[in-house]
This record gives structure tokens, sequence and C-alpha cells, in this order.
């Protein structure tokens, strides 16, 4: 599966969508969801948290490991998808529709000084070396 | 940064899409799929592990048996019945514990033991230096001869039993070894290996037999019934394919990992190690201290009883339980030797050392993060033969 062109990311293994009204909805990449394996459980940040760009904010887990999901900007937390709490499997089957949280970002431009989906991809392909 | 070792299935694995990590110093398949699927596989059906990573050590000679009475904690004079075997714990003075093993009786002059890949050296090292005092002799020939030539058989291994003096350790890397684990696994053994049914039919759990220059053993990893088949490393690729064409499913060692923590199994290096003795982790029904028998260790265990015990964990709140997470007590502060999340139940399990005086059923807390959850102490295994056996 190729990263979506619409989508910004971050070395981190965050995806990035700006959405509609402004706000951007975040989750993990599908290099990030087939390193962890199966999901089994998210901690999503609570609704209103204000967060710093890189602030971790989110611990996803798999059967093999737990892993720090970060803000990918500054930004305050607007909402949270409730449906991970029961089907957290999501993230593997299909991982660009399965957000994890959304924020008001600070900044608008800060989205568009982020890694693009070819960037993101020379960042995951430098790691399998 | 060294090479990574590889097993004669290696190419195998990343032919069956596997992802491969360094498990301890050896490139393995940790999942080829969903590890949850390969998990569910095991317990519903069957499925095939490489463990070649393993290592096999035969100790050979007339006297073999008295050495093993002296070098294990478990007590070897349970084997009465060629091709039985036997988990035991193989300790240091202090009582920690070196390296968990399974030891087979084949004759009187052949025990077969396999111990942990990442522990096999220190084992090895470790037999020979106690060794000494029963006349050690490590002719070079023992460890090719009785593996290398499949048609002269039995003549020749009775030979060689005459031929080794008193006590010989050999070593053979050069094993390879499939586990085949689920309630279908024999069958599917059976079909795939012909000739494999009427040796292996009358096998009773936990014993062993030899088929040409194969060793298989009912015996496993996993909570299920199947086979753990020692083969050459060089037709390891050949039974493997065999069984992949039955319909046998790879499972990686992820799913491995879940499958024994299921089973009440204990993990060397997570579990025990040699700052803990066999008392403190749950294998006090493998420790003989009833016979006159002295054994390394033996000492050590008698001058001090365990003050600590180790027992399952069921956590009750969302998250997941992970080794070295703290446990809290009415009894004082425990910690979490083996945690993940179980396909079976459904739910995230563990196995922790804790005070001794915890009951079974009793509530705890567990510190993970910047948060105290609640888990409920619990009688393992979890899940064995397919289903969940604790009660919650």
């Amino acid at each position: 599966m190729s990263n979506p062109e619409n989508l910004k990311y971050t070395s981190s293994h965050e995806w990035v969508k700006t959405e509609a009204d402004g706000t951007i909805s975040i989750g993990i990449t599908q290099h990030a969801q087939e390193l962890l394996g199966d999901m089994v459980f998210v901690e999503a940040p609570k609704v209103g948290r204000k967060l710093a760009a890189r602030e971790e904010c989110t611990v996803v887990e798999s059967v093999k490991a737990a892993s720090d999901v970060y803000a990918p900007v500054s930004g305050v937390v607007t909402a949270v998808n409730g449906d991970l709490e029961h089907t957290p499997e999501a993230i593997n089957s299909d991982p660009y529709g399965a957000w994890i949280f959304r924020m008001k970002p600070d900044n608008a431009a800060d989205i568009t000084a982020l890694p693009d989906a070819k960037a993101y991809q020379a960042v995951v392909d430098s790691e399998a070396h | 940064m060294t090479a990574l070792k590889q097993t004669p299935l290696n190419a195998a694995h990343r032919a069956m899409g596997a992802r491969m990590v360094d498990f301890g110093g050896w490139e393995m398949p940790v999942n080829y799929g969903s590890q949850i699927d390969e998990h569910h596989q095991v317990r519903n059906d069957c499925g095939m592990f490489d463990v070649s990573h393993m290592r096999v050590v035969d100790i050979k000679g007339a006297s073999a048996r008295e050495f093993l009475r002296y070098l294990l904690a478990n007590n070897v004079d349970k084997l009465t019945q060629p091709g039985k075997a036997l988990y035991s714990c193989m300790l240091l003075d202090n009582g920690g514990v070196i390296d968990d093993l399974i030891v087979y009786f084949m004759s009187e002059a052949w025990f077969r033991i396999v111990v942990n890949a990442g522990t096999a050296d220190k084992d090895i090292a470790w037999m020979k230096q106690q060794a000494g005092e029963f006349n050690v002799h490590v002719p070079p020939a023992v460890a090719a001869a009785p593996l290398a030539s499949s048609t002269a058989g039995k003549q020749s291994q009775e030979a060689l039993d005459k031929a080794v003096p008193d006590l010989a350790i050999a070593d053979h890397p050069e094993l390879a070894m499939i586990a085949v684990q689920g309630p279908h696994a024999r069958e599917k053994v059976w079909a795939a290996l012909p000739g494999s049914q009427g040796l292996t039919e009358g096998l009773i759990p936990f014993s062993a037999v030899e088929m040409g220059t194969m060793f298989i053993a009912r015996t496993g990893y996993t909570g299920e019934d199947g086979f753990e088949i020692m083969i050459p490393a060089r037709a390891a690729p050949y039974l493997w394919a065999s069984l992949a064409e039955k319909g046998v499913k790879p499972v990686g060692l992820g799913a491995r990992d879940t499958l024994r923590l299921e089973a009440g199994m204990n993990l060397y290096g997570q579990d025990m190690d040699e700052s803990i003795n066999p008392l403190e982790a749950g294998l006090a029904w493998t420790v003989d201290l009833k016979s006159e028998r002295d054994f390394i260790g033996k000492a050590a265990l008698l001058a001090r009883p365990p003050t600590r015990k180790l027992v399952g964990l069921v956590l009750e709140d969302r998250g997941v339980l992970r080794g070295h997470q703290q446990v809290h007590t009415a009894f004082g502060p425990g910690e979490i030797t083996s945690g993940s999340f179980s396909p079976t139940l459904g739910k995230s399990i563990a196995l922790a050392r804790v005070p001794d005086a915890v009951k079974i059923g009793d509530n705890v807390q567990i510190e993970i993060r910047d948060k105290l959850l609640n888990a409920k102490t619990v009688r393992y295994p979890f899940a064995r033969n397919g289903k969940a056996v604790c009660n919650l």
C-alpha cells in the first residue's frame, strides 16, 4: 500500500489530514502498523488537551509492544475516535481511515511544512537500511 | 555488529512473507501475517514453528544418569521408560536458574537435552565444567557419527555407546527443529512424513522416539498437543515444505510467546534467570527436594525458603500488561515478569512475582505509565487445549 498523496506525514510515522473545517486528523501510517502488528489497545488524549509539537499524546498497543504517537504540530485536541476503543484492529485493516484524534492546529502553516508522501517514503526507506 | 545467525529455514520464511527480526542474535520470523490469527490457528487447528535456534546436547556414556542426577534440579530417576522426557531447571550453587530444559531418556548411555538458544553456549560450558569429576571425554566423532549415518542405524549407535568411556557431552548445532502444534498437529505430521504414524501413534505425551536421522517428541511450548521434530539441517526445508503442502500454516515467534504465556509456561530471561531461584518462579513442582539425592543448588534452596511466588494476573481495566510493570499488593510490591494480550481470553494477562502472602483472587493494582489499573490474581495456566481454563 502506498502512502496517500493528499496527506502529510511525520518522521515518527503519523499521517495528518486537513479536514474541511480546518482541524486535522491524525493516525499512524501503513508502515507503522505493519511494524507493530495486531493492535489491541489505543489510549487517546483527552478532548481539550493542549499539545506542543512532537509531544507524546497517545499510546497504541499491539500484542507485541506499546508505541507512542506524537502531536505533529502544536494545537488543541478537538475529538478522539471512540470506535477504536472496541475495534483497535481497524488501524491494521485501514490505517489511513482509522484516525485516532483530531486537533485544531495553532498555526495552519505548520501543516504545510510537514513531509509529503514522497518525503515520508524516503524516511521509511532510510530506516530499512 | 556481527551478522545474525540464520536457521536452515530462513529462505522458506522469507518466501512465506515473514517479518524477520533479531531474536537474541538469530534472524527469526516474528509473524507472517496477523499474529492473533496465528495464535488462534494453533489453538483451533495446527501450526508449525521454526525453533531451530534451540540447541540439542547429548549426554552419553555409562555415567550419564549419575551426572544428570547431580546436574539437574529435577530428578532424572523419574525417567525409567526409554523415550520419556522430563522438564528441569539447571541451577547455580546459589540456586539461581542457569537455564530450563527438557531431558529425554533414550538409553542408560544416552540422554538428550534441549536448551534455550540464548543460553546454549553458557549451558554447555557449565555442563563441561561440572562434568570434570565424572571423567569426561569429548571425542570429536561423537558429535557427527550417530546423526550422519542414516542406514547404519542401531548397530552403530550401540557400538558408539560402548565406545564412549564414561561421560561425553556432544553439542548438536547441526540439528534443526520444527514444532508442529495444535489439536490436529499429529495427523498433519503423519500425512507429511511417511512412516511416522506407526512410530508415533502410541507415543504418550512428553516422550520421544527416533525415526532414522530424525527425533520426534510429543512435547511443545504452546499448551496444545503436537510434536517437536529434530532433523538434520539439510533435510529441514523438505519437511517444512511437506508440512506446508498438507496445509500446515507457519506461526512466528510472536504467537509462540502469547501461546506459551496463556499456557502458563515460563520464559527463561523473563520469568526467571540466574538471579531467581525456581521456587520463586512457579517451578517448585520441577524441583526434587524430597529425595536423598544431592544436586547443584539444593543446599541453597533448603537454606532460604522462598518469600515470593509467581501468580497469574488478569487485567480488569483497559490496557496491556507488560514485563517490568510494578504490581501493588496488600503485602508489598511485586513485578510483572511476562505480560501481553491473550487472544483466547480477549484480555490482557501476565505472570507476576509477588510477596508470598498474596492469595489467588486478590485484587491488585498495576502501574501503567502514570495510572494505577485494576487486576486480579488468578491460578495459571490461562488457556490450554483450545480453551480458557482460568477462573475469571
